[in-house]
């Protein structure tokens, strides 16, 4: 395992307008590793994944990828730098048929996946490649929304609430794939509500709260943990 | 004989290519604003000046530098496109994120400067402008004299806007476009330089009202106030189409066109106003326009 982290974010702040929403939040990410952020709604996930890709502008602290500072840089260079986004409302463009909305991220390095193996991995999106992105189902869009970043050479993927509003089958499905990319070295981080989703997919976990990092453990402790994890997530 | 409903058919013809002129200069300036609308939510009402200023520039190519019609069509949009990339960079970049309405305003204020300029410059008349030689003279249709350079201009403008069109919705630059309508900052962050491409793409909005300025030169005159007589149609024809639609302000641009000249042989008094009684009726009916999503 290499002593560096590939993301390294450290006492980042962030604000929506003049409300603070990110209070000095800390975290790693080593190569291939999969991170998953727990935390009830509202506990500062989604944004912390928009504050590191960006999107969110107004930040303050470290944000690096392989040392490389990130919080400088303009928006398309983020994902230049190797990021891939794979956002909330899966952001699927309806001007644009699947195939199209899955070759738009432009390629930002070498390896990442063919748009072949991309169609062999979701045999749906091939079936459906000329449909407007919008007339998928949740799940198809899903898939093309993952598949979309595959194809850039993005280093880290942050994923946001893959599973939600889809059925049992569906999860189990982009659980399988999750798999898939672990093994081919992908590192992810992904914010999850779906204990059992996760548990299948994440090497640590984060818990966060009111913008904070609060704990960190390993994937193998979850069930131990899971009284702890109970009381904060109201779960 | 030789009439339809009452009407002699040559004066019906003539109304109908007159509407499928002025329709080929809706649909080019129309085209251009609704693809900056779409991408930038700008209202540029500098529109129709960059049209004369295209106008302006083939005149003073011919006129200073003795360039002729063939290389002033692609050396005015040329030149206007970069006068528009450097408006867009300096000042209309500024005023992304805040109410559309300042756009507007800015390129209000504009389109009233180069106006005012050219008509201190020129004078508020006419400066003739001949077509070249080549597209001189007039062909025999069989049902008409049709002249030689309208013909031209209703077959440059359609492949224009198809090409338009089809660098739009076939090309990788188009699929950009598109997606940066629907969500410019997604798009961005998937690593495109979407400033750049805004700024390309008002400069593209600009060139193609250039272009139509060139091809309107020989047939209208060449004249300061020749946009603003045009832009408030073109408008309408854009709310027609329906706000930000390509296909739609092509056909609605053509359309209305033919719809207007008909108007003159039928009932000429209503000729100035039926492209704003359709306008009415279709926001009445269809507030997004006829090619609109409803959103």
């Amino acid at each position: 395992m290499s002593s560096a982290p590939l993301l390294e974010v450290r006492g980042l702040n962030a604000w929506y307008g003049e409300s603070h929403v990110l209070h000095g939040v800390d975290l790693d990410i080593r190569e291939g590793e999969t991170v998953t952020l727990l935390g009830r709604n509202g506990a500062g996930k989604t944004t912390t994944l928009r504050a590191i890709m960006g999107i969110l502008r107004r930040r303050e602290g470290v944000i690096r990828l392989r040392g490389k500072d990130l919080l400088s840089l303009p928006l398309h260079k983020v994902a230049q730098a190797g990021i891939g986004y794979v956002p909330e409302e899966r952001g699927i463009f309806a001007s644009l048929n699947v195939s199209e909305n899955l070759t738009l991220p432009p390629t930002v390095s070498e390896g990442g996946m063919s748009v072949e193996e991309i169609y062999t991995l979701f045999p749906n999106l091939h079936e459906r490649r000329s449909s407007q992105g919008t007339k998928l189902s949740g799940g198809e869009q899903q898939m093309l929304a993952i598949a979309r970043v595959l194809r850039t050479g993005a280093k880290v993927i942050l994923l946001d609430e893959p599973t939600e509003g889809l059925a049992p089958v569906i999860i189990q499905r982009i659980g399988d794939v999750l798999v898939a990319l672990k093994k081919r070295g992908m590192t992810i981080l992904l914010v999850e509500q779906n204990f059992r989703f996760a548990k299948k997919v994440a090497d640590r976990f984060y818990l966060m709260e009111d913008g904070r990092m609060v704990n960190s453990f390993p994937g193998h402790e979850l069930d131990a943990r899971m009284d702890e994890l109970h009381e904060v997530l109201g779960v | 004989m030789n009439t339809i409903f009452g009407i002699p058919t040559p004066a019906l013809y003539g109304q109908i290519l007159i509407g499928l002129i002025n329709g080929s200069f809706y649909a080019m300036l129309s085209l251009g604003l609704a693809v900056i609308f779409g991408l930038l939510r700008v209202i540029n009402f500098a529109h129709g000046a960059q049209y004369m200023l295209g106008a302006f520039a083939a005149y003073l190519l011919l006129n200073w530098l003795g360039v002729n019609y063939w290389v002033a069509l692609v050396l005015a949009p040329l030149v206007v496109g970069v006068i528009a990339v450097v408006i867009e960079r300096t000042m209309l970049s500024r005023l992304y994120g805040v109410d559309p309405l300042y756009g507007l305003l800015l390129t209000f204020g504009l389109a009233l400067i180069l106006e005012g300029a050219f008509r201190y410059w020129f004078g508020a008349a006419g400066q003739p402008y001949a077509a070249p030689s080549q597209l001189t003279g007039a062909v025999n249709l069989g049902f008409m004299f049709m002249p030689i350079y309208r013909g031209w201009v209703v077959i440059a403008s359609l492949v224009i806007c198809i090409g338009t069109w089809l660098l739009i919705e076939k090309t990788r630059l188009g699929a950009y476009l598109r997606a940066a309508t629907e969500n410019a900052t997604l798009v961005q962050a998937f690593g495109v330089n979407v400033p750049l491409l805004l700024t390309l793409t008002y400069g593209l909005g600009a060139a193609l009202a250039a272009l139509a300025g060139v091809l309107a030169a020989p047939i209208y005159q060449v004249s300061p106030l020749m946009g603003s007589n045009l832009i408030i149609i073109v408008f309408a024809v854009v709310v027609v189409g329906g706000m930000g639609s390509i296909l739609g302000a092509i056909v609605t641009g053509y359309v209305l066109g033919v719809l207007e000249g008909l108007t003159k042989v039928f009932y000429p008094e209503a000729s100035s106003i039926v492209i704003f009684v359709i306008m009415a009726i279709v926001l009445l009916v269809r507030p997004a326009g006829l090619f609109g999503r409803e959103e």
